[in-house]
């Protein structure tokens, strides 16, 4: 176990080093954001200063605690019930070619429905709760992971496969020893995407129609043109989106540790 | 024949196999009428130019291919279709990249339902015996192509199947240790010859003529494509055999022979 916390404090000096040019520039246009404001004196309605939106942000944390759970737990549900659907179909979709024709249509179909649809049917059969966010997050989800984990435990090597089965492995353990492992990557790739657009499918749903989360604060902030506050939100969307697009990127490397061996140097 | 000689079944026993792949409009006919006996506890080699049909043949023997025409058997068993009789190495060393080598190594085992720990215990006490003591924990990707061969030789050993086909086992090793791999086989197979467990029969693939003379008690001569089997020759020297026989007369003599049937076509 030798260095792991100095591993961990090496990965994090990189990381920092790699993301110094980007924070630069955004450092550099929150400050000519902030310079234009002033010059021009323009009205916070239509666009605030960051530093009033920074003032927005201490006026309203004591409320947004609450709003950022609920969209956290509604995006994180979500992205679990697509994670379990989508390994289902997808070695539903493996297992039997017919089960793949029937499911795939059915699936490609899905992601044609528009969410702008979809969202206030879900809140009418759903209610005002997380139930119908969750969903609007599964739906989403579903189809990248699926897809991509199928044709993860289809494209497994044929011959990799041939080894098992010289073994004397069936079904279960060409699955179990070549399939499965080598669709990891692939299932992350999936979870990857959908992960990208959680947060954004919870928010959506709570626009339409919810009582707490950071799209129903967002509806309220516009309706009292505090538009300050929709920033705050939307910064707070951003940064959550990021962290659990990050935590799924390392949950990808924990998962499939010989992808990065060179980076491990292990 | 009395009764008190028993009927010896062959280890193997391959008779008329005749395939003939076909893809797109075009048909390969690839192996013809091949017919070849191994006794139990024997060790023939089987040596022809690239593509006559070797790789396929040791792929219908582990029931992995239907054969058009003909029948395989292991011990009196028929492995057509049917995979798990034998301990089977591809040419290619095809290591699952997810595993690390002790876990390559203890794969047959698993599959066949070893219990793990067992399976572990017994590949790692032979790590050291095929050169690669140290790097149990390493992943294919870390390991050379020397290595690579020699851990999916280690996986094949501990399929306790009382026959190994084994196709071009050392082909990507140097000279060198290629002569290492020699001495150490024999030495690994007698080793192996353990009361109580059927003596391991080996049908081996190569390119190499002098290990073919080397390793086997017969060597099968095939043709270019479609193999056909056109020479067999019996290779009698005392075990175990040193790396100077190859400089003997006897051992220059049968190596003109093979030469001259592979060339003969
Ligand atoms: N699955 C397949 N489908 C179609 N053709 C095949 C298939 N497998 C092998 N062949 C063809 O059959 C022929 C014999 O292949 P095989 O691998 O048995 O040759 P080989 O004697 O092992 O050659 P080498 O010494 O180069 O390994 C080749 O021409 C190859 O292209
Ligand atoms: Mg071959």
């Amino acid at each position: 176990m030798r260095g792991t916390s100095a591993q961990a404090a090496h990965w994090a000096l990189r990381s920092a080093r790699e993301l110094t040019p980007a924070g630069l520039l955004l450092a550099t246009l929150v400050g000519l954001w902030e310079l234009w404001v002033r010059l021009n004196g323009t009205q916070p309605y239509i666009l605030p200063a960051p530093t009033r939106i920074w003032d927005a942000f201490l006026q309203t944390r004591g409320t947004l605690p609450d709003h950022i759970v609920t969209t956290m737990s509604e995006a994180m549900l979500g992205l679990a019930i697509a994670a379990g659907a989508g390994i289902l179909l997808a070695a539903a979709i493996a297992v039997s070619p017919l089960l793949r024709r029937i499911l795939y249509p059915v699936l490609v179909l899905s992601q044609n429905i528009p969410l702008v649809v979809m969202a206030p049917l879900l809140i009418v059969w759903l209610g005002f709760g997380m139930a119908p966010k969750i969903v609007i997050v599964a739906l989403i989800g579903v189809f990248p992971i699926c897809i991509s984990t199928s044709e993860g435990l289809l494209g497994a090597d044929r011959e990799m496969i041939d080894l098992v089965r010289g073994m004397g492995g069936r079904t279960w353990a060409t699955l179990r020893y070549v399939r499965i492992p080598a669709a990891v990557p692939a299932f992350f790739g999936g979870l990857k995407i959908a992960s990208a657009y959680a947060v954004l499918g919870a928010v959506i749903g709570e626009w339409v129609g919810a009582s707490s989360g950071l799209g129903i604060f967002i509806t309220r902030a516009q309706a009292s043109f505090r538009v300050d506050r929709v920033f705050v939100a939307v910064i707070i969307v951003a940064l959550i989106s990021i962290a659990l697009f990050a935590a799924v990127q390392l949950a990808a490397r924990l998962a499939s540790p010989w992808l990065y061996i060179r980076q491990n140097d292990e | 024949m009395s009764d008190a000689s028993p009927v010896v079944t062959p280890a193997i026993q391959i008779t008329g196999v005749t395939h003939v792949f076909r893809g797109k409009g075009r048909e390969l006919a690839v192996l013809d009428n091949v017919s070849l006996d191994l006794p139990t506890g024997g060790f023939v080699s089987l040596v022809g130019p690239s593509g006559c049909g070797k790789s396929t043949l040791l792929r219908i023997l582990a029931g992995l291919l239907a054969p058009d025409q003909g029948s395989a058997a292991v011990a009196g068993v028929s492995t057509l279709l049917r995979p798990g009789l034998v301990s089977y190495m591809p040419q290619k060393d095809l290591l699952l990249p997810w595993r690390r080598a002790l876990a390559n190594a203890t794969l047959g085992a698993e599959v066949g339902g070893a219990p793990p720990a067992q399976a572990r215990a017994r590949a790692a006490a032979l790590f050291e015996r095929f050169g690669l003591a140290g790097f149990e924990r390493s992943w294919p990707a870390q390991l050379s192509g020397g290595m690579r061969q020699r851990l999916a030789l280690l996986r094949t050993f501990l399929i306790s199947r009382p026959v190994l086909l084994l196709d071009e086992p050392f082909g990507a090793l140097d000279a060198i240790t290629r002569r290492e791999m020699h001495t150490w086989l024999q030495q690994v197979l007698r080793d192996d010859e353990r009361p109580g467990e059927a003596v391991r029969s080996v049908l081996f693939v190569t390119h190499d003529i002098e290990e073919a003379l080397l390793l086997s008690d017969r060597v099968v001569v095939m043709s270019p494509r479609p193999g056909r089997v056109v020479a067999e020759v019996s290779v009698a020297f005392a075990r175990p055999r040193s790396a100077s026989l190859v400089v003997s007369a006897e051992f220059v003599a049968l190596k003109a022979t093979l030469l001259a049937a592979l060339e003969r076509r």
